[in-house]
């Protein structure tokens, strides 16, 4: 078995290569990848913002995060939904924003059922391999509850994957601050 | 939530598990030695997981045509003249644990100009922009796995980190792989730089065995006669337990 290509940060120019038009390119991506959604595409459509704060409660305004999703379904590639983007923090507020849809529950291969959640891969200076987490919806406790990798948290622990509600008139919108250290450190898997 | 709803659900591409990260090669996250780690590295170790959406699907990106200069960074961004500096050619494979090349997988890659300067709003080192150079790169494995860039050998260039720390020459890789499992972010370093084994960010991987692996080796089988060296960076992605069940319908 071939040993696997250490990581190394993604430092503080990852924008270059991954989102050039936060950079102040004009070459290479020139979508808004982190929109998601088009007016027609089926499903419910969400914002999701948040923040990253550092371990002394800064906010991280050098990041680059990347979603990936199930489509509404559950599924993935069944349709012309991507399951895939990429936002910015904002470089001076640290604020970062999508536009997706809700995503459905997923089997997983032992027949067990994962609740609508949505995985997160944080990239940054600082940072040495990306970290993964998992952020769940505040509205469906009970499927909240019967997810295999949620439940098995303690408590104090599970709350930090869980979005907020936030109050918005023209989207369901969804509030999820990430925090690298301290009391509410997110939890973080190795995935 | 009901089952129905997924009933006849495809099993997902790859969908077994994946050999588990050996985080004996893998950079340290919390580094004394790299100031940036300090308040940005968790507490908890990872947590262990079992399958999650990672394992079992991830972006692909076979249908992006990237254009005919994506993988050109000497005339991505020319106007009027190309970009300064010394031509190379950087290429490689990528394949999995198992030796099974990755092909149609997105590599993007960003670096510094000659002079080690970015272009981007917030660096604002002293040596000067390119004009004809962004260092913004990328492109499709092809169905064997390998990839190729041509472009301009990065300068080392000075960052804050107390002290007087360089980091060595390096190129920023992106690679996604099949599922979101084998996603990497990593640099290429240059062979017989000694910038290398004083950096604090390359020195974040304590087994130089490892570290090693980052080192794009001077390849003059690829280099072109009046025009540009080439340098070699293979990299390998994780690889999967040999069950896997493809194309199987779950639940059946
Ligand atoms: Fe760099």
């Amino acid at each position: 078995m071939l040993p696997e290509t250490p990581a190394q940060t993604a430092g503080p120019y990852v924008h270059i290569g991954t989102f050039p038009y936060a950079a102040g390119l004009t070459i290479g991506w020139n979508a808004r990848l982190h929109e998601l959604v088009r007016d027609k595409e089926p499903g419910e459509h969400i914002e999701i913002n948040g923040m990253i704060y550092d371990g002394g409660n800064a906010p991280v305004t050098d990041a680059m995060i990347e979603l990936w999703q199930a489509d509404t379904n559950g599924g993935f590639h069944r349709s012309s939904f991507p399951g895939w983007g990429r936002a910015v923090s904002d470089f001076t507020t640290g604020e970062w924003t999508f536009r997706t849809v809700r995503p459905g529950p997923v089997l997983r291969r032992d027949g067990s059922v994962m609740a609508p959640h949505i995985m997160l891969a944080i990239f940054a200076r600082g940072v040495n391999g990306h970290l993964s987490t998992l952020m769940y919806f505040p509205d469906d406790p009970d499927a909240n509850s019967r997810d295999p990798i949620l439940s098995a948290l303690e408590p104090a622990r599970r709350v930090t994957l869980v979005a907020k509600r936030q109050p918005n008139a023209e989207i369901h919108s969804y509030r999820f601050d990430i925090f690298l250290q301290g009391d509410s450190e997110t939890v973080f898997f190795n995935i | 939530m009901t089952l129905e709803l997924l009933e006849g659900h495809p099993v997902h591409r790859l969908a077994s598990r994946y050999y588990d990260r050996d985080l004996r090669i893998q950079p340290v996250r919390h580094d004394p030695l790299y100031a940036s780690t300090l308040l940005r590295s968790p507490t908890h170790p990872p947590l262990a997981v079992g399958e999650t959406i990672a394992d079992l699907s991830g972006p692909v990106f076979g249908h992006l045509k990237p254009g005919p200069l994506d993988n050109d960074l000497i005339g991505n961004f020319a106007s009027g003249g190309l970009a300064l500096g010394e031509r190379i050619i950087i290429h490689g494979t990528v394949q999995d644990q198992n030796g099974r090349p990755v092909p149609e997988t997105l590599i993007e890659i960003w670096q510094a100009n000659a002079g080690g300067r970015y272009r981007h709003v917030r660096d604002g080192y002293l040596a000067p922009l390119d004009p004809n150079f962004s260092g913004c790169g990328r492109c499709l494995t092809d169905r064997d796995g390998r990839y190729t860039f041509k472009t301009i050998r990065p300068g080392p260039y000075p960052f804050k980190n107390g002290g007087c720390a360089w980091r060595p020459s390096h190129i920023h890789f992106s690679v996604f792989g099949a599922t979101f499992t084998q996603r990497l972010v990593t640099q290429a370093y240059f062979e017989g730089d000694p910038l290398i084994p004083l950096c604090p960010i390359a020195n974040t991987i304590k087994d130089p065995r490892a570290l090693r692996t980052l080192v794009a080796t001077l390849d003059m089988s690829a280099a072109i006669e009046f025009d540009a060296l080439a340098y070699r960076f293979d990299i390998v992605l994780r690889g999967r337990h040999a069950t896997f069940f493809e194309n199987r319908t779950e639940g059946v």
